[in-house]
């Protein structure tokens, strides 16, 4: 096992779950990847341990809170999004480099400004708090910008390679063209993570989704203002706990395969194909963003050129690697995926219960993505049919949160055929709720 | 007497010392003898090829897993010291250096302790390839060669995909895929190009003593051998001679069955040499080494991963023993053993499967043809392995009333010559005086008829007992019919 300079770091192990067995002329291979890191030093509470700063800090972190107009209708949002913003601020470790943005149609800094980033300490802190109170409301909205200006700020720091955003909006990114947005995301994606909140139900889901997904991060919704704050620390606590950043997922190929998808599948349903990155002969990186000791599980979809029965060869081999100062990659840990071609039928028909349950799960995503949409475009038939089929996958998979969240949205009828009614008079707040949390998933039950 | 055979490093075909080229594939077989330039030659390398036992001595060939490679360097000139010597004498100056860790073959480390035991390579923990160990490698294929590789292909599974720009390779430079012939294989044993697996040493393994011979092949329609045998042969007490054959085949079904096989190989393999030196009765001797193979395998369930969709590492076994006029015979599940007479008038089979089918004939419920041709007759109703019921190992003693063969095999032979006359008649007819070339063409018959599963056969020729004044029928104990599990080898 590889092991890095720096103490603290995360070990990491890759498991792979596969039928690697194939019927004579097949080409596909799937296999989970379980991905853990462990042994980080963040298991324990978070700020438990001495941290030791000679180095300096570790980590940075960018809070972008909006201050549009709307932020003030009902004024509740914009406090709230203040004491959220003071609770993550309470949050942030000793050491750890911070600034706090407020976001409309252009980005200022509120702390520390000068274009730096302050450092965390028991006077840094109080500080940045009491700046809060010039988090006011007015103006319009332009993530774009707000995403540039972090960009910036992480700019002024480059020794520091865990780069962190918190970002919370309460609207639509209405005061800048979509494609200027994609320009911005396409331009700092790769420099830093974020962390993405949408306060209130004024906001866009899939915008949102669009920033987190290009940012690595987490996309959530918090209805009701008042819950801002316990939010904000959890996330916080949350980007405290990562150790290691940059860390990609390489997946070699022989030749004449291809990679047909790489997702992220747990804890949540993240397609990376299109993050892409060539990295050698037959080999490409896929990001996965900054690690604490958590545990990640990707689908990797192979195919392969057939071959007789009899054969095995190996289909892909998938490491885990991070880029170290000197331009080169380090290899943390890896895995295979085999190609076996039998004229066992009874082997080659098995499906691997881990990839089973995950397709069953990306499956439920997009059943959840699909039916919302189409009841969006007033399509009741067919939005009634997909929350059918998610609520038939939910209650499968057992993924009880998932599936109360759809019991909010439809009457389920018969969970078991899927059979369900829309509810009349569904809130805003239920909807955007099932929508934004549909990528969400739970593990492979064990089996006994 | 202990003539380890030779094989292709490329292709794993039988080569004889004198070949220049593999007949299969055409690999240039004298490059082996080359040292890598740089290296000096004659030093005690302690390959040992002749590994030359002493007269009393025990020459033992489990399959480990170090053959192909191995055997084949075994050629290179040792110097002085050609055989035999302890790992003291694979002294630095032996070329290339011995990889640290398991003996190569035909070197005992305990050779020189006293017991005058000379055991090639029973050491399947051996990996064929430590990586990095300078002591590992194939031998590199002149560009030409790879096409007749491809051209042997039955089936090519695709074409030579990413051309290899470099085209001579100079001898010990490293290994070469023998599917696309890039010259990058990992240390998993895959080809860094094209993915394929590489040649593994029990793809194809083949031992021969004086009395005993074993080959084992992959056959063409399994990724793996899960076949494993053992052969050896050692003295008793009072000096006369005794060989000892065991084949076992790994149960497909369940986890981890070639180190299943492999395991209770070696397990029984080194019992029954134990046993027959101290002179013990061969025909508990032969029970007891089941049992402890048995519980050998039992207790490989509890030494690797977990496959929660699958059952405990198992596999049948079949052993003979030739010592004193008589054979000896033990078995669990199907794999068989059979008497072939020189003039094969009286074959029979010596063993009685744990089949469904033998079942089902045995209680007099169906007809042998009936009961073969049912989509169950293979399920097997005895294994060794920690979900085993209750191991009932048979045995039985035989004592040949005329020259022949006592021959073992797995299902992957019989399968295609269901019946003693049947197989009889494919058995060549010198297969007592030369029993090597009769394994070899067993297995490669067994492969023309489609090698659909691992074919392992142990030959050991037989004179007239001096025991044996008229006919002895075989006895056999056989369980009581019940309501075993069953399953599929």
């Amino acid at each position: 096992m590889a092991r890095l300079a720096k103490s603290n770091l995360p070990q990491f192990a890759v498991d792979i779950f596969q039928n690697e067995y194939l019927a004579e002329g097949a080409r596909e291979v799937n296999a989970i990847v379980t991905v853990t890191a462990t042994g980080g030093g963040t298991s324990g509470s978070v700020g438990s341990q001495p941290v030791n700063y000679a180095d300096g800090p570790d980590a940075a972190v960018v809070i972008m809170v909006d201050c549009s107009g709307s932020m003030d209708y009902p004024s509740d949002k914009i406090r709230a999004a203040r004491e959220a913003t003071a609770a993550a601020i309470d949050a942030v470790r000793d050491g750890v480099a911070f600034a706090v943005v407020a976001g409309t149609h252009e980005a200022k800094e509120v702390y520390p400004g000068g274009g730096q980033l302050a450092v965390a300490h028991a006077g840094s802190r109080e500080e940045a708090k009491q700046s809060l109170r010039r988090l006011t409301p007015s103006g319009g909205t332009a993530i774009g910008t707000w995403l540039s200006k972090a960009e910036q700020l992480f700019h002024s720091r480059r020794d520091i390679s865990i780069r962190h955003g918190i970002l919370l909006t309460d609207g639509r990114n209405e005061h800048e063209n979509p494609n200027d947005l994609q320009r911005t995301l396409d331009r700092v994606q790769g420099h830093f993570t974020a962390d993405c909140r949408g306060v209130g139900t004024d906001w866009e889901v899939q915008e949102l989704r669009r920033i987190s997904s290009a940012l690595l991060g987490t996309v959530d919704i918090v209805a009701d203002p008042a819950a801002l704050a316990d939010d904000f620390r959890a996330m916080m606590e949350n980007a405290m706990g990562k150790e290691v950043a940059d860390v990609a997922l390489r997946v070699w190929t022989p030749a004449n395969a291809a990679v047909k998808f790489v997702k992220q599948v747990a804890p949540t349903v993240e397609d990376l194909s299109g993050r892409r990155k060539e990295s050698g002969p037959r080999a490409g990186d896929y990001p996965t963003g900054s690690w604490g000791d958590e545990s990640r599980d990707y689908h990797v979809c192979i195919e392969v050129p057939s071959a007789a029965v009899g054969s095995e060869m190996l289909a892909g081999r998938i490491s885990l690697v991070v880029p170290q100062p000197d331009g080169s990659t380090e290899v943390l840990s890896q895995g295979l995926v085999k190609a076996v071609w039998t004229d066992d039928i009874a082997a080659s028909t098995k499906i691997s219960p881990q990839v089973a349950h995950y397709t069953g799960q990306a499956d439920l995503a997009n059943a959840i993505q699909e039916g919302m949409e189409a009841h969006r475009r007033g399509d009741l038939d067919s939005a009634t049919s997909k929350l059918g089929k998610a609520v038939q996958l939910a209650h499968e998979s057992g993924n009880e949160d998932t599936f109360r969240l759809l019991a909010k949205v439809v009457d389920v009828v018969n969970p078991k055929e899927g059979t369900v009614r829309f509810r009349k008079n569904v809130s805003e707040a239920d909807s955007m709720t099932l929508e934004t949390r549909s990528t969400k998933t739970v593990r492979v039950k064990k089996t006994p | 007497m202990d003539q380890l055979t030779l094989s292709c490093p490329n292709c794993a075909q039988p080569v004889s010392e004198s070949d220049r080229f593999c007949e299969q594939c055409g690999r240039d077989l004298t490059a082996a003898v080359n040292p890598p330039s740089g290296a000096a030659p004659g030093g005690p390398a302690g390959h040992g090829y002749s590994g030359a036992a002493p007269a009393a001595g025990r020459a033992s060939g489990a399959d480990g897993a170090a053959e192909q490679g191995q055997a084949y360097r075994a050629e290179e000139p040792v110097g002085a010291s050609g055989h035999g010597g302890g790992p003291e004498s694979g002294a630095p100056g032996g070329v290339p250096p011995m990889p640290p860790g398991p003996p190569a073959v035909g070197v005992d480390p305990r050779a020189g302790l006293g017991r005058g035991v000379a055991e090639a390579s029973a050491a399947p923990q051996a990996p064929a390839h430590v990586p990095g160990a300078t002591g590992d490698f194939l031998l590199a294929a002149p560009s030409q060669l790879l096409v007749s590789e491809d051209d042997l292909d039955p089936e090519p599974d695709h074409a030579p995909t990413e051309p290899n720009p470099v085209v001579v390779i100079a001898p010990g430079s490293g290994p070469v895929c023998v599917g696309c012939g890039a010259q990058r294989i990992d240390a998993d044993g895959y080809c860094e190009a094209c993915g394929r697996a590489q040649p593994r040493p029990r793809d194809h393994q083949e031992r021969a003593l004086a009395g005993v011979t074993g080959v084992s092949d992959r056959g063409h329609r399994h990724h793996r051998n899960e076949d494993a045998f053992a052969v050896a042969a050692t003295s008793r007490p009072g000096g006369s001679p005794a060989v000892v054959a065991v084949v076992c085949d790994g149960v497909s079904s369940a986890t981890r069955p070639d180190e299943a096989s492999q395991a209770a190989a070696d397990t029984a393999s080194e019992y029954l040499l134990e046993a027959l030196e101290s002179g013990a009765d061969p025909k508990p001797a032969m029970h007891a080494a089941i049992m402890a193979a048995a519980q050998r395998v039992e207790d490989l369930a509890n030494e690797g991963p977990l496959e929660p969709s699958r059952n405990s590492p198992a596999c049948t076994i079949v052993s003979a023993i030739a010592a004193g006029g008589e054979v000896t015979v033990g078995w669990v599940g199907d794999s068989r053993a059979y008497w072939f007479p020189d003039d094969r008038v009286g074959s029979e089979r010596l063993t009685v499967d744990d089949s469904w089918a033998a079942r089902m004939v045995e209680a007099g419920l169906m007809e042998e043809a009936e009961a073969y041709a049912d989509a169950r007759a293979h399920a097997i109703t005895g294994w060794l392995g920690a979900d085993a019921v209750e191991v009932e190992p048979h045995t039985t003693v035989f004592a040949p009333p005329s020259a022949g063969v006592v021959l073992i095999c797995t299902d992957g032979l019989w399968n295609y010559w269901e019946s003693a006359a049947d197989l009889g008649a494919v058995v060549p007819a010198d297969a007592r005086t030369r029993p090597l070339e009769a394994a070899q063409e067993l297995v490669r018959f067994a492969c023309e008829r489609g090698g659909h599963d691992n074919i392992t056969v142990a030959v050991l020729p037989c004179l007239p007992s001096p025991l044996s004044t008229s006919y002895t029928p075989t006895e056999l104990s056989l369980p009581v019919m019940g309501a075993g599990e069953k399953r599929e080898i």
